[in-house]
């Protein structure tokens, strides 16, 4: 416990390009440039087949498939499959956030998928009758009723990602990892035990950051009354870790 | 393939390994979320709180867990214990909502008969909505039971063998091959451990099989 506290009141540890904040803002961004592509390609596909229903078979064997997968050893075979391909930092960098990017995308598609899916036939029909082409359903009914599970979904991607972003200090990226990896690889406990404080509570702040934007976003008819409704569609889109 | 059947001991001992480090937790964790789901289920107060925190618990990534867990356990770093406990936390984090929600979704009418028939309150806890809980908890349990498997390989980059380690070492000597391996075995572990929680749930549901849909 001691080391632990040593190593965090010590300045030199928290500055300079090997610093607590440099690779904060790594892992930061990491997390979000991983994010966004991720969301990029795993909403729109998620809406396309909750609206049309076509493929619902593939996203629910796609999510439950993937939480098999060892994110390490995808993580390794990506780095010596692609790395050569690359060159320089990007030969870790470029396959750790192509991991990454695919350990994000099938929570994101499940609650895009599961949010547009659990829309009441009864309102998407009162939309097309009251003259809305499928355009206006999707974009005017469907996206702001699911958007809970939308962004449920979106929680658990990030904390996947914060989570597998740790993980990827082992194939020589940065962020926060790197206290793990390296206070592990130079028998420094205090580095190690400083790091992953950092990392879980850097992942319960994404998770409540996620939780309050939540709040915001979601129009207040669905929010409120309806506690029931959003524990009964949850399991749709169980978190995830790594 | 050569490589597989060069090391077929190692991979076994490795995969045994893991079948301990991730089922243990399994059960640990099953019986920990069932009082405690029971809880969070029967006071509504205790309920937020059970879930938000142990939900929270569940956002801490495998791998800082594991480097946690020494601090609280007074545990070396290579303990395996560190590995079991952590993973129990999550276990239970994902099972006591699950147990919660599958206590719930024992119909009201059932407890009713239940304990018009004269039924104590223990009893029918363990003879009535218990059972009539585990579709629910079972599908919470596959949930934990798969990512458990996917979780314990993290432990390899601490140096605790299972399946993992063959991902360390053959990073460490550019071999694709281990890692290939250890990554089939580890989803062919959890396909097993899958297959295993369906059985047993159709075994202790013989009501759902006569056909009437539930």
């Amino acid at each position: 416990m001691n080391l632990l506290w040593e190593w965090l009141a010590d300045p030199n540890n928290w500055s300079g390009p090997e610093g607590v904040w440099t690779r904060l803002v790594e892992h930061l961004s990491y997390s979000l440039v991983t994010l966004v592509i991720a969301a990029l390609v795993g909403i729109p596909l998620g809406l396309w087949i909750g609206h049309t229903g076509r493929g619902r078979l593939t996203v629910v064997n796609l999510v439950n498939g993937m939480r098999s997968v060892p994110t390490l050893g995808l993580l390794f075979v990506a780095v010596l499959v692609v790395g050569p391909l690359l060159a320089g930092d990007v030969a870790f960098l470029g396959p750790a956030i192509f991991v990454l990017v695919i350990l994000a995308i099938p929570p994101i598609l499940a609650g895009a998928y599961a949010g547009v899916e659990g829309v009441d036939p009864g309102v998407r029909d009162g939309a097309r009758g009251m003259g809305m082409g499928e355009l206006q359903v999707l974009t005017k009914v469907e996206i702001p009723v699911a958007l809970p599970l939308i962004f449920s979904g979106l929680r658990s991607a990030a904390l996947q990602v914060v989570a597998t972003a740790t993980i990827a200090a082992s194939v020589s990226v940065g962020g926060l990892g790197r206290f793990l990896i390296d206070g592990q690889a130079y028998r420094d406990y205090g580095e190690m035990a400083a790091g992953a404080l950092l990392v879980a509570l850097l992942a319960v702040c994404v998770d409540l950051v996620f939780a309050a934007v939540q709040r915001l976003v979601v129009s207040p008819g669905l929010a409120a009354p309806n506690d029931s409704l959003r524990w009964r569609a949850a399991p749709q889109s169980v978190p995830t870790t790594t | 393939m050569n490589w597989f059947l060069g090391h077929l001991d190692e991979v076994g001992s490795l995969m045994a390994t893991h079948a301990v480090l991730a089922s243990a937790p399994l059960l640990a964790g099953l019986l920990l979320a069932i009082p405690l789901g029971w809880l969070a289920r029967r006071y509504r107060v205790l309920r937020t709180p059970l879930i938000v925190g142990t939900g929270l618990l569940y956002t801490i990534p495998s791998l800082a867990l594991f480097i946690l867990m020494p601090l609280v356990l007074g545990t070396g770093i290579l303990d395996p214990l560190n590995v079991v406990v952590a993973l129990t936390v999550y276990t239970v984090a994902l099972l006591v909502r699950t147990v919660s929600d599958g206590l719930a979704s024992v119909p009201e009418d059932v407890l009713q008969a239940a304990s018009a028939m004269g039924i104590g309150r223990v009893s029918r806890f363990f003879k009535v909505e218990l059972p009539l809980a585990v579709p629910v908890i079972s599908a919470g349990l596959r949930v934990a039971a798969v990512s458990n498997v996917s979780i314990v390989s993290v432990a390899a980059l601490l140096g605790i063998a299972q399946l993992g380690s063959l991902f360390t070492d053959g990073f460490a000597r550019n071999y694709l091959d281990p890692i290939v391996v250890g990554i089939l075995a580890c989803i062919a572990l959890a396909l097993v451990f899958d297959l295993l929680i369906v059985a047993l749930t159709k075994v202790a549901t013989p009501w759902l099989r006569v056909g009437s849909p539930a």
